[in-house]
């Protein structure tokens, strides 16, 4: 299937899993989804065969929150049934709602905002001392960049030398509360990451091949980490849920999510 | 019977108080709606921080806020707080001692699908054992009202936690009794005693029903003070009944549990059982399921009491 278009099927089954479990973050979960599917469909080695070896991908979820896009591409790419996605949160399920490497094809545990970067450090530099030639893959969110452990994490980054590294961060310019602007200002980001020392790209955030080629750039640089500021769409995907501030974590009625898998069937019709 | 969140309440008598006091200041990292502080931020916007996802920025802001005379109530979810800001809380508020009164939301299992990192199930630990911080986990909306303004009369550290969901109320309308730092007596009885403090002592009390049913008579006390811990109470219940039962939304480790054995312990030796979480992040599903599971309700605590009778 086209990946434009997988992007597309891979959202249905993110507002499957949340209409179903009644919870989930829907707002940064469709925002996130092109930068998923370039990197578990195209760029990270990585499978459910060699997930457990020392030279594969690394790839860590900082902003756990999205984790339902995360379960779906995961299914897809067959590291459990998707059958499984059926008992999100549910009673029990060790489908709960942040990552969690209780299942299959998940590294790390996050859902506190504010560690994947230095946990990605940390995989980065073993990298290095090990000889391995992995790369170590890691994804903020804009608000969660208010955590100063991220900075911290960033200095580091870029004191190693980790080449090895490319973060995203999923600027879809909302939080919570608000803009990430009015919560926190998050303005001239570009220039903070570069002050840190880091090698910086802005791409349109929900384009694949944008998204793609950026990652190729990463992968040429060399003495310093990427970072990759991925102008999103909150929401993508679903013109009613796009840009809303209230659909970081609403769930759709009945109505909203027959809308929901209509109007993604047909944005994803495009590109067959 | 209302069911009301006693985040609702704190928001209510927060508007009305700062209202009329300027030096209250309220401080939020993206937590507001969770705290359901949206009508406070609306109706005081000028007694309102917002310090963005940045909780140890939050707590020290609070504190250099409290060091220039404001009286700083912070609210954000009880686990980061009791984790991410656990330094800062422990500098700044705690051993500096400044006007800090930190409010842990959605505590204890609230988020219980959410994983170990959105539960707070050893922040009564923590914050009890770090000098100079009370702890307070008051069960429905009068008695969050009652301690509540009783906090905002003092200039001392302390940590309240809540929890997300709207409870039923425990207490009714103009018979709440409240002395700060002294448990409540639910129900008197000669043969066990519960001890149950936040959302627990709604179970505990129907617990108490229940097991008069049986001709048991059970003493349950509210033990919504964690620290300065009513030791009064916990020495006479153990001299009084021959088993006491504690019960928390909290691992057994260094909560409600270890504490009121310790002071029976050191006093009056009784039996004391608790029931608490495990060792172990807690199993996903919603509060309600989970207290089952775990016995964390009036028939888990029924359960539990005839057995060991
Ligand atoms: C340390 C921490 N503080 C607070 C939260 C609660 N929280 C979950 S999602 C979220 C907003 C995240 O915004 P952003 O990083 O911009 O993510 P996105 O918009 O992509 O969903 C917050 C505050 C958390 N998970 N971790």
């Amino acid at each position: 299937m086209n990946l434009k278009k997988k992007a597309y099927e891979l959202r249905k089954d993110v507002v499957d899993m949340i209409y179903r479990a009644k919870t989930g973050h829907i707002g940064g979960d469709l925002s996130v989804m092109e930068i998923l599917v370039d990197l578990y469909y195209k760029q990270m080695n990585v499978t459910p065969e060699n997930f457990k070896d020392a030279d594969h991908d690394r790839f860590v979820m900082s902003k756990g929150h999205s984790v339902e896009a995360l379960y779906a591409v995961l299914a897809d790419r067959g590291f459990f049934p998707k059958e499984d996605l059926k008992t999100f949160a549910a009673f029990g399920s060790k489908y709960i709602g942040h990552p969690t490497n209780k299942v299959n094809g998940i590294e790390m545990n996050t859902g506190s905002l504010g560690h994947g970067l230095g946990v990605g450090v940390g995989m980065a530099l073993a990298g290095k001392m090990n000889d391995k030639n992995y790369r170590v893959y890691v994804v903020m969110g804009d608000g969660e960049l208010a955590e100063g452990s991220v900075w911290e994490a960033a200095m580091a980054g870029s004191h190693f030398k980790l080449d090895n590294l490319t973060a995203f961060v999923d600027r879809n310019h909302l939080q919570i509360s608000g803009t990430t602007e009015q919560v926190m200002n998050q303005k001239s980001q570009e220039t903070r990451w570069a002050a840190f020392g880091w090698n910086v790209i802005r791409v349109p955030g929900n384009d694949l091949d944008a998204i793609d080629d950026a990652v190729e750039i990463a992968k040429k640089i060399k003495d310093k980490p990427t970072v990759i500021i991925a102008h999103t769409v909150k929401g993508c995907g679903i013109s009613f849920v796009e840009n809303q501030v209230g659909w970081h974590h609403h769930v759709p009625n009945d109505e909203e999510y027959q809308a929901a898998l209509k109007e993604l069937d047909e944005r994803g019709a495009q590109y067959e | 019977m209302n069911k009301i969140a006693n985040k609702t309440i704190m928001n209510n008598v927060l508007i009305e108080e700062a209202a009329k006091d300027k030096d209250i200041i309220v401080l939020c990292s993206d937590s507001r709606g969770s705290a359901g502080l949206g009508p406070y931020s609306k109706e005081h916007p000028k007694q309102f921080v917002e310090v963005g996802i940045a909780e140890q920025n939050l707590v020290t802001i609070a504190a250099g806020l409290a060091s220039c005379g404001k009286k700083s109530f912070v609210f954000s979810p009880a686990s980061f707080l009791s984790t991410r800001s656990m330094e800062q809380a422990k500098v700044d508020v705690a051993y500096s001692h400044t006007n800090v009164k930190l409010v842990g939301i959605s505590g204890g299992v609230s988020y219980g699908e959410l994983g170990m990192t959105h539960q707070s199930a050893n922040d009564i630990a923590i914050m009890a054992s770090t000098p100079g911080m009370r702890v307070y986990l008051p069960c429905d909306r009068f008695q969050t009202e009652k301690l509540l303004r009783a906090l905002l009369q003092d200039k001392d550290p302390a940590y309240i936690r809540i929890g997300r969901n709207a409870v039923e109320d425990v207490y009714e309308e103009g018979n709440v009794p409240f002395e700060l730092n002294k448990s409540t007596l639910v129900q008197d009885g000669t043969d066990v005693t519960i001890i149950a403090c936040g959302e627990m002592v709604q179970g505990a009390k129907a617990a108490g029903a229940l097991l008069k049913e049986k001709n048991i008579s059970a003493r349950v006390i509210d033990m919504y003070c964690l620290k300065p811990i009513d030791e009064e109470a916990i020495i006479k219940a153990a001299k009084e009944t021959k088993l006491i039962l504690t019960v928390e939304e909290h691992v057994k480790i260094g909560g409600l549990g270890s504490m009121v054995a310790q002071v029976a312990a050191e006093n009056a030796p009784v039996k004391v059982v608790s029931i608490g979480l495990p060792d172990e992040p807690a199993i996903a599903g919603k509060s309600a399921q989970i207290f089952k599971y775990y016995g964390l309700d009036a028939e888990g605590i029924v359960k539990k009491i005839s057995e060991l009778l």
